[in-house]
């Protein structure tokens, strides 16, 4: 029999190659707080040693800027509201410039704007954390949830031949656990790191183990400090001389291949699974209601939820479509991942998708759609 | 013999690679100056823009972030305050400072931030081959304005130093010209006197250089000192609009 997971406040069921997150013996009541996406991710920040934070007003994402103006002073860090996304990811880069970890955040139509220095920053190797609370577009959209940043987020997202990683959190607990882990990874691979939430994980409220931070800081031998016993240094990403940007280009494809190592994924209930339905975000948190209501009806269905969006975790996706025919995909938006999902299955394989532009799904949504599918292969 | 000239430490022994009769390299050279005299050189983290003077780190030798366009002082401010140690100053042409980065140069100034920005208006775009700029003259011919620049439909000239010195907060605001040894003078004094003031803890300060672009003027350096004398100082006049030398 497998295990129903509770959904309600679930801070267990992470995979095999999930992060350990299990509740641990130490845990008690009262390193626990009840609190918001938002403020999980701003406090995930603080605990990883973030004392730079600049930001810009847009719905659904207002709680960190309003949380950091209040806490970055108490904790010896800054924070600046700034004139626009432009500005405020620009001071981001000047403070990650002197080796001092850095965040902004946004929601979608200020991530656009954000794209300018995230660009810059790539090609500089200037490592910081950018969070999208996405909301809905294109233009001003709406102020729901949606995955319609898919593609920019994992495409690098501005001008230049680039990536950055992509971390996509599914709960409070996680929204608090990845930031944290978002810094080690931008100091570790000197690169921004994406740290893609939606309006509804920003929004909601769930307890979080508050652990602290685990990870550990990492020595920035490039950081502008001044050019004190030692020569003057600079941080560019403009190439003139013939040879060098194709050198450069070619060293930051290596470095998002290394990348490669801090895939993270999650397998639910995968094990003796006939079909698999991949979803990420908060579509794979309503997913898991609808996965258990199907386990009831006795179908063999589990799901893949990728946690690390870029790189994308296509070998595990491949190995398990030596063993399973049938994918679904679901996601908030007219078909971005279910691309990256093609790819990464082997040929023959049946990749579906039921697609949710602009509106979140119900429980009730998604297992209509597994049954479907399920019982026109299983008569 | 005792030498009265030589180059600052601050700057690296290399040709520059700005046009006859720019004004980049005088520029540069009084802010490397400025930097000796008053010792800071350990200190400072300068942030170049984007234009003629994107190469500012092949010829400082102090640490230099390159900024996206327009936003110098954004970045500068991130870099001062994640660092409250570092002495930073920006060096931004007219289009980056008074186009595409205006609010950012305004944002800066009006929180006060402890940085010098160096400003040098040239009224053209010198990088890109001599498009209109933001501070072109009206009548002026650019690339982008072959009848001249009209002001209706095209714009005035916008007064940087003249609308950063109306703010509040900023300690220090200046327009010196580079045009001939006496402008020279007083503009070394008006950056000795910028970066004095974030030294001190004072905030912010700016210091526009008027500045010849002979090649996209079209004219001989000898013509475009004279033009800075004879066609720019009567539309951006010189002299301190806040603080004092």
């Amino acid at each position: 029999m497998h295990r129903l997971w509770p959904v309600c406040g679930d801070v267990s069921g992470y995979g095999d190659r999930g992060l350990a997150l299990k509740m641990r013996k130490t845990e008690t009541v009262s390193n626990r707080k009840l609190v918001k996406g938002n403020e999980a991710i701003a406090l995930g920040a603080i605990a990883a040693g973030c004392r730079f934070y600049a930001g810009y007003p847009i719905t659904p994402q207002n709680e960190i800027p309003e949380f950091m103006a209040g806490r970055m002073p108490a904790v010896g860090g800054t924070f600046i509201q700034a004139e626009s996304e432009l500005a405020a990811v620009s001071m981001v880069m000047g403070a990650a410039a002197t080796g001092a970890r850095a965040m902004t955040s946004s929601s979608s139509p200020g991530i656009s704007l954000k794209q300018e220095a995230i660009s810059y920053m790539a090609g500089s190797e200037i490592p910081c954390v950018v969070v999208n609370v996405c909301r809905s577009g294109p233009g001003l959209g709406g102020i729901s949830a949606s995955q319609g940043d898919y593609f920019q987020a994992t495409r690098g997202g501005g001008h230049g031949d680039y990536r950055t990683f992509v971390l996509a959190p599914h709960s409070v607990q996680e929204s608090y656990d990845l930031t944290m882990l978002a810094f080690d990874i931008a100091d570790r691979y000197r690169t921004p790191v994406l740290v893609l939430s939606d309006a509804v994980l920003g929004q909601m409220k769930e307890p979080v183990y508050l652990r602290g931070y685990k990870g550990q800081e990492i020595r920035k031998p490039w950081a502008l400090t001044g050019a004190k016993g030692r020569k003057a240094r600079y941080l560019k990403s403009l190439y003139l001389n013939e040879g060098e940007l194709t050198a450069r280009n070619w060293k930051l494809f290596r470095k998002y291949r290394r990348m490669e190592k801090e895939i993270r994924y999650e397998m639910y209930l995968t094990e003796d699974a006939e079909a698999i339905v991949v979803a990420f975000g908060c579509v794979a948190r309503i997913l898991k209601t609808s996965i258990q209501m199907a386990r009831r009806k006795g179908m063999r269905v589990g799901m893949f939820r990728p946690i690390s969006l870029f790189p994308f975790p296509s070998q595990a996706l491949a190995a398990m479509s030596n063993r399973v025919n049938r994918f679904l995909v679901c996601e908030l938006n007219t078909g971005q991942m279910v691309e990256d999902v093609r790819l990464a299955v082997k040929p023959g394989v049946t990749v579906e998708s039921h697609l949710c532009p602009g509106y979140i799904p119900t429980p009730n949504e998604l297992f209509r759609e597994i049954k479907k599918r399920y019982l026109a292969s299983n008569p | 013999m005792k030498p009265v000239f030589k180059r600052p430490r601050s700057l690296y022994d290399v040709p520059f690679h700005y046009c006859p009769g720019c004004h980049h390299g005088i520029a540069h050279r009084l802010i490397a100056e400025a930097i000796d005299v008053l010792g800071i050189q350990e200190r400072v983290i300068a942030v170049a823009s984007i234009g003629c003077s994107v190469f500012l780190y092949d010829y400082f030798a102090v640490d230099v972030l390159e900024a996206p366009h327009g936003r110098a002082p954004a970045v500068g401010t991130g870099i001062r305050r994640a660092r409250p140690e570092s002495i930073v100053f920006t060096y931004q042409g007219d289009g980056d400072l008074a186009a595409i980065g205006l609010a950012e140069t305004i944002h800066a100034a009006n929180r006060g931030e402890q940085l010098a920005v160096f400003f040098v208006n040239n009224t053209v775009y010198g990088m890109t081959g001599g498009q209109m700029a933001p501070t072109t003259l009206p009548g002026q011919k650019t690339t982008t304005t072959p009848s001249g620049r009209r002001v209706i439909g095209e714009g005035a000239p916008l007064k940087m130093a003249e609308t950063i010195a109306a703010l509040k907060p900023p300690a220090f605001v200046a327009r010196v010209a580079l045009n001939n040894p006496k402008g020279i003078l007083q503009a070394g004094k008006a950056v000795q006197k910028a970066f004095r003031i974030q030294v001190e803890g004072k905030g912010y300060a700016f210091v526009e250089f008027l500045s010849a672009c002979p090649t996209n003027w079209k004219m001989t350096p000898c013509e475009a000192n004279r033009h800075v004398s004879e066609a720019l100082i009567p539309e951006f006049p010189l002299g301190i609009f806040k603080g004092d030398l």
